[in-house]
């Protein structure tokens, strides 16, 4: 099946999925506050507009995206330090095991002392979901590297940064954009839960503050922005993978050839 | 003619398993040598000692004329597996050595492009190992090994994962580079045939660990060509050769039992 026809597929599973459920809503006649049929979700949207894409997507945004430049950046930093040295290896990967078992939504009243209600708390929040899936997926890309690719290196007297250049982190990168793609709808429920945890903007905070209301409507809009904004981003992810990993460099020659 | 790689005395073991004990061998200039013997003997074992990548236990290890330790950057290796990275090209991968020798990108990419055509490879520059067949895939290595500029090439089964048309092609065209550079070459096989067609001289490797390898001269003119495997003196070095390893499997079996681990 080619892309057009899996983008067609989708568009009409899509379409009779709404149909389904604004059907639903009005034949059953079910109250707005309970489920909303599409259209009132989107009405809502379009009335709210304003706040919703202005102020709350923004502040979203903001967060999402620093959370997870810093996951990628220490997340990382800590995969080569992982793959170079044993011992900090040994001593890390427990901790960021642990750090996954955590039930951030129990630890919510500590996390406002410690960062307060400002953007800090949320970029923790997110850093916290996102952190995991970079640093695993890179280690083990890192480690997964051919051995006997690295000997056939070292007789060519090669040294231990241009192995790391040459070999191990080309090498690694399709298991870094696994992880990345990961992270990257992750990063969009940790910064939701941030908020909920406290906030006073953002898109899950705006959720909150509706279902509190019984706004259903204005709630299901807030999550479809989330939606959209998560699959954005690992669309986004994609294409970087298609552009920056040198094992797509096939695919991409491929594609010009056409 | 001069020694160009000898051991001398040289003992190794893996652990509590020795694979060698005062072995002596020595290649010399321009000469090309077969290593044949049990598989599990540790033939790899020598290819790393002689690399570099394992550091004898006893013993030294000369190039040219004096002993030397740091061995890897040293001697041309081709492995098994052709070990292209799948993400550089045909020119990128053969240029590899070179990038590492702090040779400039354009210049190492512009030297491999010019011996292309010596490798019946020019059309295929710009080709990604995957594109390739298992023969070219090999070329493309061994000019690799060959490009890092060593007059000494370790082949460690560079055929075996050929099949039989392509192989009978391969051997051919390695004597042929192999008479063009005046390289020394000492190629490991699992094959007699193969062994006796290419070299001076077989070595057969056998005992744990290995000491005194049995040694036989080739008493053929170059060049050959596959249709020397139909002389005299191929078939009664084929029937030594077959005769000694036959003894060597039996001793080693004696010895360990059946029960002794493979170490390539």
């Amino acid at each position: 099946m080619d892309k057009g026809s899996r983008g067609l597929w989708f568009g009409v599973s899509l379409g009779l999925f709404l149909l389904v459920w604004e059907a639903g809503c009005r034949l059953l006649a079910i109250p707005p506050f309970i489920l909303p049929p599409p259209s009132a979700v989107i009405l809502s949207l379009w009335d709210l507009r304003e706040a919703l894409l202005g102020l709350h997507l923004w502040a979203t945004l903001q967060e999402v995206l620093i959370g997870l430049s810093i996951s990628i950046f220490f997340g990382s930093l800590l995969a080569f330090a992982m793959n170079r040295s044993q011992v900090v290896e040994r001593i890390v990967y427990p901790y960021i095991v642990i750090s996954q078992t955590i039930p951030i939504i129990a630890l919510s009243p500590v996390f406002i002392l410690w960062f307060g209600y400002d953007l800090s708390g949320k970029i923790a929040v997110t850093v916290l979901f996102t952190f995991f899936p970079i640093v695993v997926t890179t280690y083990d890309g890192l480690r997964a590297t051919d051995k006997e690719m690295i000997s056939l290196l070292q007789t060519m007297g090669a040294n231990s940064w241009q192995i790391f250049t040459k070999l191990q982190l080309p090498a690694s990168l399709p298991a870094f954009f696994s992880g990345l793609k990961v992270a990257a709808t992750y990063s969009v429920s940790g910064a939701t839960i941030g908020e909920w945890l406290g906030a006073s903007e953002g898109l899950g905070y705006f959720g909150r503050r509706a279902s509190g209301n019984f706004q259903a409507p204005a709630l299901f809009a807030s999550v479809l922005l989330l939606s959209l904004l998560g699959m954005l981003l690992f669309w986004l992810v994609g294409r970087m993978e298609h552009h920056f990993a040198p094992q797509s460099r096939i695919l991409r020659k491929r594609e010009r050839r056409k | 003619m001069s020694e160009q790689i000898a051991f001398s005395q040289v003992s190794f073991s893996y652990g509590t398993k020795p694979i060698l004990d005062s072995f002596d061998f020595f290649v010399e200039k321009g000469e090309f040598v077969s290593l044949i013997g049990p598989s599990g003997i540790g033939k790899s074992t020598l290819f790393q000692l002689a690399a570099g990548l394992l550091q004898p236990g006893s013993g030294d290890i000369r190039i040219g004329k004096e002993a030397v330790e740091k061995r890897l950057g040293k001697i041309g290796y081709m492995p098994q597996r052709d070990l292209l990275m799948p993400w550089r090209t045909v020119v990128e991968n053969a240029a590899l050595p070179l990038e590492i020798q702090g040779m400039a990108k354009r210049d190492a990419q512009q030297k491999v492009r010019d011996e292309l055509p010596r490798y019946g490879l020019q059309d295929w520059a710009d080709a990604y190992p995957g594109e390739l067949s298992g023969g070219m895939r090999q070329r493309v290595s061994f000019l690799r090994a060959l490009l890092f500029g060593s007059k000494i090439m370790l082949l460690d089964e560079p055929f075996s994962a050929l099949d039989g048309i392509t192989r009978l092609e391969m051997q051919e065209w390695l004597l042929q580079m192999w008479q063009e550079t005046g390289s020394t070459m000492i190629m490991i096989t699992h094959d007699i045939d193969e062994a006796i067609l290419m070299a001076n001289r077989v070595i057969l490797l056998s005992g744990v660990p290995i000491t005194q390898p049995f040694e036989l001269s080739v008493p053929i003119e170059y060049p050959r060509t596959t249709a020397s495997r139909n002389l005299a003196e191929f078939l009664t070095v084929r029937e030594q050769i077959w005769q000694l390893l036959r003894q060597a499997v039996r001793d080693q079996g004696q010895l360990q039992g059946n029960g002794g681990k493979a170490y390539g």
